[in-house]
């Protein structure tokens, strides 16, 4: 988990002394190089048609070649979008993304602590059913996880998202909190205990800040996930009102038809905030990205 | 019942530990995850085995009914389809992905200013949902107004999405379009990893720069390839929302990928026994697939890449 943290700060800021030093570093690379920058025009094609699309207006977009933009710019498709239900469905998604992530985060936290540190039998089988829960693709048991929620009478509530969201964080969140807690050093805890503290104490005195990176990272990489869910929602819930952001994009493609600019500017507001997030706080979410196979 | 039973014992035991000399947290700490975990995730497993000897609409009773909804996924020809259209977009991706990913994690890891910019641009296809990608792809796609309507750009006015011949590479091209940057980043991770010492030291024998990378890079990566190419091949058993939006499994059965094939069958035909029967498939071939990859990369892996790191 270090690793990763570090290798992203380094990814993001290349660096300027290791530039001198080490020659071999800077080698240059023609067939890399021709495919880096075709790549990139290939990233961009799709990213730049769909924000110069999304505002045209409908005639324009249907007469006008697809890849000039507009001489004419037009924000009616962004208050159609805006209108039509999208602050809504940008607030379930930010209820469901915390409401997952912060409990998850939490009872992660408080298992890897025993596992790392406890003994016992519970505790080795706890270890166990995570490190299985890795392997298993869960999405497959989408029929059992409907029968539940309807039979919770969860149907349709946000809540219907955010527990099985919230369970199926578990098994990644607990292996890279407790690789991390592995590395602090068990002098640590046998010092506090001898100072008396209780176990509550030391998961929140010593282990919390020891991990607050790691908890950072996992809490990131599980809060892009559920903001960009789509299967849940699909099966889970069903009304206008409890509709969150991916699936919106869907129904807005239905709703809009043939208002292909109104589509393509919903995909824009939808993705901006992640994008925003990009910008601020690039380092934490690259290592976010890449928590989920560290180690 | 069993699990608070061997709670309480485990409490039990640590609080004589406790006594002793160095007292760990009690299991009391992992119920909470474990009590989430076992009604969202382990009874679901069961629950999956289960449903798939009965017959549930969704709505009604569920009856029990014995192998009927298995006979009915395995004799039915849109299953083998579907596993068929799995396994090749499963092949198809994992051979565009692997080498432009391994291409571009190389570069990427260079030390140019530049490079690290373009690394920057190359994951923004991360942030986005896999609905918004899929939509994106439709419109730019479309013969009608997407790249194929511009004069000059005749060759791309197919019908990309409706045309059975074309749809998988479409498909494929657009899950390379998302994903090659997750594997990048994997990769240029693991190449920043690779001591200089290892290339100073293949330049002193007079390697060349191809000859480095086969000799030197290519080897250092074993595990970070493992742990990618697994990624991309279990994953793609997870590629359920990019294809729902983007081409609904059409045209026909074109790329109702296993997974899609479950959820239609479930909650479109409301036939859950037998989209359960499909989970109970999905589940077996991603652990033999998970476990056949963990095997090609030896069983000292897990030790190895902690001392990397």
């Amino acid at each position: 988990m270090t690793a990763t943290v570090t290798e992203a700060t380094t990814a993001a800021q290349p660096g300027m002394a290791g530039r001198k030093r080490q020659p071999s570093g800077h080698r240059r690379n023609v067939l890399g190089g021709l495919s880096g920058w075709i790549w990139l025009g290939i990233i961009i094609l799709p990213i730049y048609y769909v924000v110069i699309s999304s505002v045209k207006d409908q005639a324009g977009f249907f007469a006008t070649n697809p890849l000039l933009p507009t001489m004419n710019p037009t924000f009616a498709n962004y208050q159609l979008v805006l209108e039509a239900g999208f602050s809504r469905y940008f607030l379930n998604s930010v209820i469901v993304t915390i409401g997952t992530v912060v409990p998850s985060l939490l009872f992660a936290f408080m298992a890897s602590y025993a596992i790392v540190r406890g003994h016992g039998r519970f505790i080795s089988f706890s270890n166990g059913v995570f490190l299985m829960g890795l392997a298993i693709p869960l999405q497959a048991t989408i029929v059992p996880i409907y029968l539940i929620i309807t039979r919770l009478n969860l149907y349709d509530t946000l809540w219907a998202l955010i527990l099985p969201s919230a369970a199926f964080a578990l098994p990644i969140s607990v292996l890279i909190l407790a690789n991390f807690m592995r590395d602090i050093p068990s002098g640590l805890f046998e010092s506090m205990r001898l100072d008396g503290a209780t176990n509550w104490a030391i998961l929140w005195q010593l282990v919390l800040p020891m991990t607050r990176p790691a908890l950072v990272t996992v809490g990131i990489y599980n809060a892009l996930h559920v903001w960009n869910a789509f299967l849940f929602p699909l099966i889970l819930t069903q009304s206008e009102e409890k509709r969150v952001l991916p699936l919106s994009l869907w129904t807005f493609q239905g709703e809009f038809s043939i208002n292909v600019p109104a589509t393509l500017a919903a995909v824009v507001l939808s993705t901006l905030p992640l994008l925003v997030l990009y910008m601020v706080g690039r380092r934490q979410l690259v290592s976010g990205l890449t928590a989920g196979f560290s180690k | 019942m069993t699990a608070s039973l061997q709670q309480r014992r485990a409490s039990r035991r640590s609080a004589v530990r406790a006594s002793a000399r160095t007292a760990g947290p009690s299991g009391w700490f992992a119920a909470p995850a474990l009590a989430l975990f076992f009604v969202f995730a382990i009874l679901p497993i069961a629950g999956v085995v289960l449903l798939s000897f009965t017959s549930w609409n969704g709505l009604g009773a569920i009856e029990l009914t014995g192998l009927d909804s298995w006979k009915r996924v395995l004799t039915d020809p849109v299953t083998v389809n579907a596993l068929v259209v799995t396994a090749k977009i499963m092949i198809f991706s994992f051979v565009v992905q692997f080498p432009i990913s391994l291409l571009l994690g190389v570069f990427t890891a260079g030390m140019q200013r530049y490079r690290a910019v373009l690394a920057v641009i190359y994951f923004v296809p991360l942030l986005l949902s896999s609905a918004a990608v899929a939509i994106a792809f439709k419109a730019l796609l479309d013969p009608n107004f997407g790249v194929g309507a511009i004069k000059g750009f005749e060759a791309f006015r197919q019908d990309w999405l409706g045309n059975s011949d074309l749809v998988l590479f479409v498909v494929v091209f657009v899950i390379a379009w998302q994903f090659v940057p997750l594997h990048t980043l994997i990769y240029q991770g693991g190449v920043k990893q690779i001591p200089r010492s290892l290339y100073e030291a293949a330049e002193i024998d007079g390697a060349g720069r191809v000859q480095q990378f086969f000799s030197v890079t290519l080897p250092q990566l074993k595990y970070t390839i493992i742990t990618s190419s697994t990624l991309m091949v279990v994953g793609s058993l997870t590629y359920f929302d990019l294809i729902f939006v983007l081409t609904g499994g059409g045209p026909g059965y074109a790329t109702r990928l296993l997974p899609l094939h479950m959820y239609l069958t479930g909650f479109r035909a409301n036939d859950m026994g037998a989209a359960s029967a499909l989970g109970v498939i999905l589940i077996v071939v991603g652990l033999l697939l998970a476990v056949v990859l963990q095997r090609l990369g030896g069983r000292d892996r897990a030790a190895s890449q902690m001392e990397g790191a």
